[in-house]
């Protein structure tokens, strides 16, 4: 019974991580139909922004906050000046992307050096904190708190609001969104500002759990792709679920067959790609 | 999806930059070492320590052995086996180097072995550790100046056994041939000398989160062994902190995981944690302490073990280089006294070479602690002259399967 409750929190915990990880990825895939390669980098990168953060003596939550801010502004750039260019050509955009997160991958390794970096979580939320007969790490329940507000805000940005109801238009059908008004190209920049910004600030989050390192970026990525099929491509619900499928999957195939870890991981995906190609929440191709 | 394209970049990157090294092969009156170590990705910390470890040695010797002029060429492996040996063939017929230094990983070694016979070309291996390199399958051409996988955890299994008096001890590990070697060479003499290894876990290399392998861990453990190369040390002791484990289960440790090259930048988790080593830049002894103050000058980080692993390598030279007259084109000659080098005094200790290649070492037991502000590995008790086979008979020895996931097998699991 114990064990059970302790590797169900971790799965939560997992799971939390993973949401962070994902929604951007989803976000972004929806609107645009960008496939993302750069994300894990961009979740690389916010944690290395995190880390200078906090090196300059700046607490835990503004390093989130600046993170999320530096990546947003990076997004803004990357789409505006590259991706822009290449709409509708979604072999150009992986090639772009992939090319933008060797980018930033080589880069990080310059300013950051190879060593792998620690960001502590704050002093506050240190250590553990028993719950009758359970142990568990204080900080980590911040960081399922931390994904479930990031959930319910994208949840009420998308279905509650007009801004929301405008981005749900351009997924849709972005040519009768813009015949209605829309400024769908406004709203793509938007989106995959909010979208970077969401990967940088899971990087801050994730680090004290995770730490950095050259490589995180290529580590993350396949976790956030198994989510978002899982899920279903471009749908925020989708990467909700997925994310605590996989988490719980992740967590109690390592407890169970550690040895087989990453053929549990990826065989549900496959087993989903094979009867529901759109993923759980996905919709059928048109 | 990412691993191809990514292997396929970094192959068109490292024919890109190999295109532009300079063609220049210096005048033959000079010695030419190839050194094959890692700049770029997760093992571009240690690969640096390896080129800062020979420039050191070449540095005090004016980049002069036995009167003539030594020339280093370095190659970026990338701990990539294909590049390793493209990069190797490079250093061989272009740079038309006379011995090689490095690599640095297993793996690597392994992919070159083939060229290194074929090509004849004398290598001194600094830290690939591979078990089977100086056991059951011997390359004429190949020395080691740093040690087996197996080698020091051996010792780490005595002093826990007879020391510490620890009885119960589960495993975590990276699913790595090297970890691999490293956890059954302690469980071999752990075993053997009345402790038991009742939980044995190899965790995948990329693991974001240990929280389900550290939640999972027996009751009533007297220590868990763990060994695991770069981020996955830390990571792992920090999820063992989180949950409250921290000063209930005592940590020993493989070599590799609290390495000073990576050691300052952990957090004080790691205070406290164990590990035997060939090596600590905190013996006690005029060869280190000259050695620690000049790499600590030079590159503001203390040295770890591929940094003495590859400044060991330049004393090997040295002196096989002078037994030969400074006549390295002699193969046999060189290689053969390659193999009978001895060194009197190092920043480790004495070292010598055994039968099959590998040296006869002090292996250190070191426990991590915060002085002068950094951590360092405190040596608590030396070993003198501990072989591959510890106190076993080598005909017995290698008699047995090569150390692996399932050899020797774990019979106390629960």
């Amino acid at each position: 019974m114990h064990a059970w409750a302790v590797q169900t929190f971790n799965s939560v915990a997992f799971a939390g991580l993973l949401f962070l990880l994902a929604s951007g990825f989803t976000l972004i895939f929806g609107l645009m139909k960008i496939p993302n390669m750069a994300h894990g980098a961009c979740f690389m990168l916010g944690a290395y922004v995190g880390y200078s953060v906090i090196q300059a003596g700046l607490p835990f939550f503004v390093a989130v906050a600046a993170a999320g801010v530096a990546l947003a502004l990076l997004g803004a750039i990357v789409e505006r000046v590259v991706l822009r260019r290449m709409e509708a050509n979604e072999f150009a955009q992986v090639l772009a992307t992939v090319g933008i997160g060797f980018i930033i991958a080589d880069a990080s390794l310059w300013i950051w050096g190879g060593d792998a970096l620690q960001i502590p979580e704050p002093a506050w939320l240190r250590g553990p904190v028993r719950m009758g007969d359970l142990v568990v790490p204080k900080y980590r329940i911040a960081l399922i708190v931390c994904a479930a507000v990031a959930a319910l805000a994208l949840w009420l940005l998308v279905d509650k609001t007009r801004l929301g109801a405008m981005i749900r238009a351009g997924v849709d059908n972005p040519n009768i969104a813009r015949a209605m008004g829309i400024r769908v190209s406004t709203l793509s920049t938007f989106v995959f500002c909010l979208g970077s910004a969401l990967v940088g600030m899971g990087g801050v989050l994730g680090a004290p759990i995770i730490s950095i390192y050259p490589g995180l970026d290529f580590d993350m990525l396949p976790l956030a792709f198994i989510v978002v099929i899982l899920g279903g491509i471009g749908s925020l619900a989708g990467a909700f679920v997925g994310s605590i499928v996989i988490g719980f999957i992740y967590t109690f195939g390592q407890a169970w067959v550690a040895d087989l870890a990453y053929v549990i991981l990826f065989l549900p995906m496959a087993l989903v790609l094979i009867v529901r190609p759109q993923g759980l929440f996905g919709r059928p191709a048109a | 999806m990412s691993r191809p394209v990514l292997l396929l970049a970094r192959f068109l990157v490292s024919v890109l930059a190999s295109g532009c090294a300079s063609l220049a092969i210096a005048q033959s009156d000079s010695i030419r070492i190839g050194l094959l170590m890692v700049k770029t990705g997760p093992f571009a910390a240690p690969g640096k320590q390896m080129e800062d470890g020979l420039t050191q040695f070449l540095r005090e010797r004016n980049y002069t052995l036995a009167g003539r002029k030594v020339e280093l060429i370095t190659a970026d492996t990338a701990a990539n086996p294909a590049v390793a040996k493209t990069k190797t063939q490079e250093l061989i017929e272009r740079n038309k180097v006379h011995v090689l230094v490095g690599p640095l990983a297993a793996s690597d070694m392994l992919a070159i072995d083939d060229l290194i016979r074929a090509a004849q070309i004398p290598i001194i291996a600094s830290s690939a550790a591979a078990e089977d390199l100086t056991q059951r399958k011997l390359n004429p051409w190949f020395v080691r100046s740093a040690g087996s996988s197996g080698q020091i955890s051996h010792a780490m299994a005595d002093y826990a056994a007879k020391d510490l008096k620890y009885k119960r001890v589960a495993i975590v590990a990276d699913d790595l041939t090297f970890s691999q070697e490293v956890v059954a060479g302690f469980q071999h003499v752990f075993e053997e000398s009345g402790g038991k290894v009742v939980q044995k876990i190899f965790s995948p290399i990329s693991t974001p989160d240990y929280a389900t392998y550290v939640t999972q861990l027996k009751p009533n453990l007297d220590a868990v062994f763990i060994s695991f190369s770069g981020a996955n040390g830390p990571r792992f002791l920090k999820a063992f902190g989180d949950y409250g484990l921290r000063g209930k289960v005592a940590v020993l440790a493989g070599m590799t995981t609290v390495d000073e090259a990576i050691l300052n930048t952990m957090s004080d988790d790691v205070i406290g944690v164990l590990s035997s080593g060939w090596y600590s830049a905190a013996t006690e002894n005029p060869e280190n302490r000259k050695f620690v103050a000049d790499f600590r000058a030079a590159n503001k980080a203390d040295p770890g073990l591929y940094a003495v692993g590859a400044y060991s390598a330049g004393l090997f030279l040295e002196q096989a280089v002078i037994a030969v007259n400074g006549k390295v084109e002699d193969k046999q000659a060189f290689m053969k006294a390659l193999k009978s080098v001895r060194i009197k005094a190092s920043p480790r200790g004495e070292i010598r070479l055994d039968d099959y290649a590998n040296p006869i070492v002090n292996a250190y037991i070191r426990r991590v602690e915060r002085k002068d502000g950094r951590l360092m590995n405190v040596v608590l008790k030396t070993y003198p002259n501990v072989s591959q086979f510890w106190s076993y008979d080598p005909k017995a020895f290698l008699a047995n399967p090569v150390y692996s996931r399932e050899w020797p097998p774990a019979k106390n699991l629960e």
